[in-house]
């Protein structure tokens, strides 16, 4: 079973690299970028799974590991 | 005082770490290989700077579950005295040791220069030797470096006087949005936070590294030597 885990700092935490891209996007002419910020997609296949039990593995390893919950949000996704 | 320096995989700063142990104590600390899980024995264990695994997915979050780790926790459950610089210090807020978390450095670049550090609470293991407001000069290099916490927790660490040390002027004047004395951008210009038994101690700049006229002062040294005053007691 396919997971897909996004990772974003949370609204309010501040995103300098979003900041930066934001800055380079004006730059190169895309005015009307607004609110850049910058994120992490961590794909994974969970063997032999239904796609209730990897959305909770999922769950799991994002708590545990893949974000970091002080200064970040996630967002699991199962492709059907 | 019994100390040790654990060492990962991309750990680069221990034998700086090192040099200062030994300089107040002695002898040599002990290296813990990040597999090893034995701290018996130990009043201090020192997670010090590098990039641990590389710094893969955030700074110390692999870091903060290798089998050492464990060990460390149980440690300080047990009182034992900790303290973390720089990578050190991000492992100890990736394993829950300390409170918050450290960001990109505000302006994106790694910074490699000297800091001032305005010691805030000068009641603790760590800052014995100083007085509440002394200024002292110590190397800082890292790329997020970026204290940052939410309001409550920063609430809590400032009423509870966990604020060890803040990025300050050589005068001794903290100004958050001072890029020139806050270079990394932290909030409150906070360099180091305190457990709540004030034994774990975290900061980004590197004392270790200004621990002898040799390296060009020993501005860090009131830091190691205060730790095994209050340890041997």
């Amino acid at each position: 079973m396919k997971v897909r885990v996004t990772v974003m700092l949370k609204d309010g935490v501040l995103d300098p690299q979003g900041k930066a891209i934001g800055h380079a996007l004006h730059t190169l002419g895309f005015g009307n970028a607004q609110d850049v910020r910058v994120g992490k997609v961590i794909e994974l296949d969970l063997q032999g799974s239904t796609a209730e039990d990897a959305r909770k593995t999922a769950e799991d390893m994002a708590k545990n590991l893949l974000a970091n919950l002080v200064i970040e949000d996630y967002a699991i996704e199962v492709p059907a | 005082m019994k100390a040790a320096i654990v060492v990962f995989p991309g750990t680069n700063r221990e034998r700086d770490m090192a040099l200062a142990l030994k300089r107040v104590t002695g002898t040599a600390p002990r290296m813990i290989w990040h597999h090893e899980t034995d701290l018996s024995g130990l009043d201090l264990v020192v997670l010090p700077g590098g990039f641990s695994y590389g710094d893969y997915l955030r700074c110390g979050a692999m870091a903060a579950h290798s089998p050492v780790m464990g060990a460390v926790r149980a440690f300080a459950a047990k009182g034992g005295h900790i303290l973390g610089v720089c990578n050190g210090f991000q492992i100890l807020t990736e394993s829950g040791l300390l409170p918050g978390a450290l960001l990109r450095n505000a302006n994106l670049r790694f910074l490699s220069q000297d800091c001032y550090l305005r010691v805030e609470n000068a009641q603790t293991p760590f800052t014995r030797l100083w007085t509440k407001g002394d200024v002292f000069r110590t190397p800082l290099a890292h790329g997020d470096g970026n204290y940052t916490a939410d309001a409550a927790t920063l609430e809590r660490l400032e009423g509870e006087g966990r604020v060890a040390f803040r990025y300050a002027s050589a005068t001794g004047h903290v100004q958050a949005d001072d890029v020139a004395s806050n270079p990394n951008g932290s909030l409150n210009s906070i360099a180091g936070v305190l457990s709540e038994n004030n034994r774990i101690c975290g900061m980004m700049p590197h004392p270790e590294d200004l621990v002898d006229p040799l390296m060009g002062g020993e501005d860090g040294l009131p830091l190691f030597k205060g730790l095994v005053e209050a340890v041997v007691r």
